[in-house]
């Protein structure tokens, strides 16, 4: 197993260096000039002069194959550069972000998790009868309701009934938890409701066929309790897609987020690729894309070992 | 939002704004924690660096400058701020501060005449690697002396008629000397000034935290405990207020968002308005055909109904009064009696489109099609635009709108890669140097999107730019104005109005006519 995970680490190597390649020259098609952006975007007199001394600071002005190899060497030491618009260390601005779109993908998962797997068990189990109806509504209800309307409703309704919105700002959970979950539930709501549904789907449909197996018509055969049927034997061999998705859309949600920061005011990893985005903050985008594509790499590793976990008969080599 | 609630919210903030008025009249209360959004963030830290509200709102007052504006945006004047008095040579030739004693930057030190000159050689004359944006704008400029710790004194190459206003840049902060000296990049890093409020933090893309300066140099001031500015996006604003996750944002809201709050807070909000330091004009490639033509351009100017419409589109945008070249209202801007007299600025409507249909007809375009390039900025720039295609579709001009993302707007208006654009114009100050540079040659401004090589322009710039005399200084601006407007490679849209939403406790706040200024905060107290 401990070979298994090192060899897929060693492999996030060209990975990420492809990555880092592709994202250097495919950005750099992108129009725009973020200097001009920077220095005249509210309206001020600033002259060729001086933007073109801003474009000599940032290192803009050398050549194009320059600029890939002082990234490539920053690279070989974990550097990332600096973000063209802050000046400040793409590592720094995407550290200060970082933990926002962790803790609200963590706990969209707990919350879709907890949500999704019972009403995905309970759907299949009691297949079309009003039970399943009635989580399959809002399973689709989930689907067709995009995160961040769902996200206005509650800050409306928040502002409706109660007259109160949660506090401006991340202060981490572990210096005050209460003002930390005031102000992350009602994101990670928003966003577990869709993620719930997603994986509701998916448990119902792999249970459904796990149901069909012999082995299940084998243990009912044999007269064990319907309950436990269900919980030892077909829920654990269910659970193996269902883990494959939830892993792929935690990985989507910690970029994904953009909208649901937006409407939040959260300061996390989406709005900053957003903010990057729009102003052709190169440096800055180069940072963030490596960073996703490092987590997407890493959960399906981690999914991959679960694998093992759940399912005993697969062996990792 | 039904008419009833109209009435109540207007009436509400009537009331309310009495309420303020007659609280103006109090005695101010010390205390309290200023808290108000910022709807972008500041690419730097640097004063001399930046051009964005996004650092007035929160950095300023950690800072202050020689002379600074004062009073609501109807009794603006200049005042001193480091400066306790000054002098200009009748010839504009030499300009003497006498500085205020006692002042101290934040870590204690003196601030004497050596940190103000050194901090303009920084503006002039910036090291290698510092930027200085309005390096152009001071570079008459010619040696700055010291002859005491309390007198500065500015020798100027050739007089500048806006010099004063430059002195009360709010971005022309004072840095101390000695810490210049030892790394002239050290604003960029490090927030040390003489201002009302000491830094504390600044958590990017969160909020900017502000704790009193006990030491500073006016008595008693300032009266808050410190402030907090948290960066937020527009469309969170005023939920954000309504909701207490701020009490105010100071940049500038629409008319519809005024009315959601003024409703919601139900007596609690104060609605301040008045015009703004910032327009919307349409610039003409003149490079490109019929453009290069004066009858077009005056044709789709005479086409749009600015005095019908400027009060109806009040109504839904930030887009407002009537005005050439300047704000509705500086003195140095042309009265309405010769404004009208100007093409697209006449009140008869009906008359203006007619004539613009034969100038169009005479130029040989009567079927006229436009690549109009706009900003993909919803307000004010989209009902703008919406508004300008509208009326030139009366005189029988289609125009495809392409709405363009900031960065792809500066890429076509450099590459020339537009019959017409929607510009606009954003300063800190009335001055007419400031707000003609997008009406000059390209030989003169970068910022000429027009691409016209009227030479007439830039020598009556160049002229009222060295007129001390203030009379002298308006009948150049004035031909300078009527000249632009008329040849019309650029046109005045409409001015914005700025409004103002605030919690009712806020005290001592001005309105002033720009958004970069007024944000010293050393008067503001809560009534709480």
């Amino acid at each position: 197993m401990i070979g298994y995970i090192l060899r897929r680490l060693l492999l996030v190597i060209p990975t990420l260096v492809g990555v880092a390649v592709a994202v250097f020259f495919l950005i750099r098609v992108m129009p725009g000039d973020v200097v001009v952006v920077k220095l005249r975007a509210d309206g001020a007199a600033v002259t060729q002069d001086a933007i073109d001394a801003e474009r000599k600071r940032l290192g803009l002005d050398k050549p194009m194959v320059v600029q890939f190899a002082d990234y490539m060497w920053g690279l070989t030491r974990l550097d990332l550069g600096k973000s063209l618009w802050t000046g400040e260390s793409v590592g720094k601005e995407i550290a200060q972000r970082f933990p926002v779109s962790l803790q609200v993908s963590i706990m969209a998962t707990i919350i879709a998790v907890f949500i999704a797997v019972p009403l995905g068990t309970l759907s299949a189990v009691y297949r079309d009868t009003w039970v399943d109806n009635l989580i399959r509504v809002l399973a689709v209800s989930g689907l067709a309701i995009p995160g961040f309307w769902l996200g206005m409703i509650i800050i409306l309704g928040l502002l409706a009934f109660f007259n109160w919105l949660p506090k401006i700002g991340y202060v981490s959970i572990f210096e005050d938890p209460v003002t930390n979950l005031a102000a992350l539930i009602w994101p990670a709501l928003s966003v577990g409701y869709r993620y719930a549904a997603v994986v509701t789907r998916m448990m119902r449909s792999a249970l459904l066929e796990v149901m069909r197996e012999d082995y299940i018509r084998t243990a009912r055969a044999k007269g064990v309790y319907q309950k436990l049927v269900v919980r030892r034997h077909a829920v654990r061999n269910a659970l193996l897609p269902v883990v494959t998705v939830i892993g792929l859309e935690f990985a989507f949600l910690i970029g994904g987020l953009v909208v649901t920061e937006q409407v939040f005011n959260l300061n996390g990893i989406g709005k900053l690729f957003v903010d990057a985005a729009a102003r052709g903050d190169f440096t800055l985008i180069q940072g963030l894309v490596i960073l996703i594509a490092t987590i997407f790499v890493l959960v399906n590793l981690v999914v991959d070992v679960l694998y093992a976990f759940l399912d005993p008969r697969i062996r990792l080599n | 939002m039904s008419v009833y609630s109209r009435i109540a919210s207007v009436i509400g903030a009537a009331a309310a704004l009495a309420a303020a008025t007659a609280a103006s009249a109090q005695t101010p209360k010390k205390g309290g924690i200023l808290n108000f959004a910022v709807v972008a963030e500041p690419p730097t830290i640097d004063c001399h660096a930046v051009s964005t509200f996004a650092f007035a709102h929160p950095g300023r007052a950690h800072y202050s400058t020689l002379l600074k504006f004062s009073g609501n945006w109807d009794a603006l004047k200049i005042v001193g701020d480091l400066a306790k008095s000054w002098e200009m040579a009748p010839d504009g030739l030499t300009y003497t501060f006498k500085l205020r004693e006692n002042v101290k930057f934040h870590d204690g030190s003196p601030m004497t005449s050596e940190d103000v000159k050194a901090s303009y050689d920084r503006i002039v004359n910036p090291p290698e690697g510092v930027v200085s944006l309005r390096r152009a704008l001071h570079s008459d400029i010619g040696s700055i002396e010291t002859p005491d710790p309390l007198t500065v004194v500015f020798k100027m190459k050739k007089a500048n008629a806006s010099m004063l206003t430059h002195f009360a840049s709010p971005w022309n902060c004072i840095y101390r000397a000695a810490k210049l000296k030892e790394d002239p990049k050290f604003p960029e890093k490090t927030v040390l000034g003489t201002g009302a409020f000491e830094f504390v933090e600044y958590k990017k893309g969160e909020v900017w935290v502000a704790k009193r300066f006990d030491q500073y140099f006016i008595p008693d001031r300032p009266y808050l405990d410190g402030y907090k500015a948290f960066f937020v996006k527009s469309n969170a604003v005023a939920s954000g207020i309504i909701g207490g996750q701020f009490d105010a944002e100071f940049r500038g809201r629409t008319p519809k968002e005024r009315d959601q709050i003024v409703d919601a807070m139900k007596g609690n909000a104060v609605v301040v308005e008045g015009p703004w330091i910032t327009n919307l004009l349409f610039t003409f490639n003149t490079q490109k055909k019929p453009f290069d033509d004066v009858r077009v351009r005056q044709a789709l100017t005479l086409a749009v109904d600015r005095w019908g419409q400027g009060p109806n589109l009040a109504k839904i945008s930030m887009l407002k009064f009537v005005s050439g070249m300047f704000r509705p209202g500086f003195e140095y801007g042309l009265s309405e009696a010769e404004l009208v007299k100007i093409p697209g600025f006449g009140k008869d409507i009906e008359k203006s489109r007619a004539r613009a249909r034969e100038l169009l007809k005479e130029a040989g375009v009567p079927n006229l099609k436009v690549k109009f390039v706009n900003r993909n900025v919803a307000e004010p720039y989209t009902p703008g635009g919406i508004f300008l295609i509208d009326q030139w579709k009366r005189i029988g001009v289609e125009a495809e709108h392409a709405q363009l993302e900031t960065k792809l707007f500066f890429d076509a208006m450099k590459e020339g890669n537009f019959d017409v654009l929607m510009e606009f114009i954003s300063d800190f100050a009335d001055d007419p140097s400031a707000q003609f540079d997008k009406f000059l040659t390209p030989a003169k401004s970068s910022q000429s999107a027009s691409r016209h090589n009227d030479v007439l322009l830039d020598q009556l710039f160049d002229q009222q730019a060295g007129a001390v005399d203030p009379a002298a200084r308006k009948k150049l601006v004035n031909q300078f104005e009527t000249h632009g407007l008329t040849q019309a490679y650029s046109a005045p849209l409409l001015w914005w109005q700025r409004i103002i939403v605030h919690h009712k406790k806020i005290k001592g706040w001005e309105l002033h006519p720009s958004h970069f200024t007024a944000h010293d905060y050393v008067n503001v107290w809560l009534d709480e």
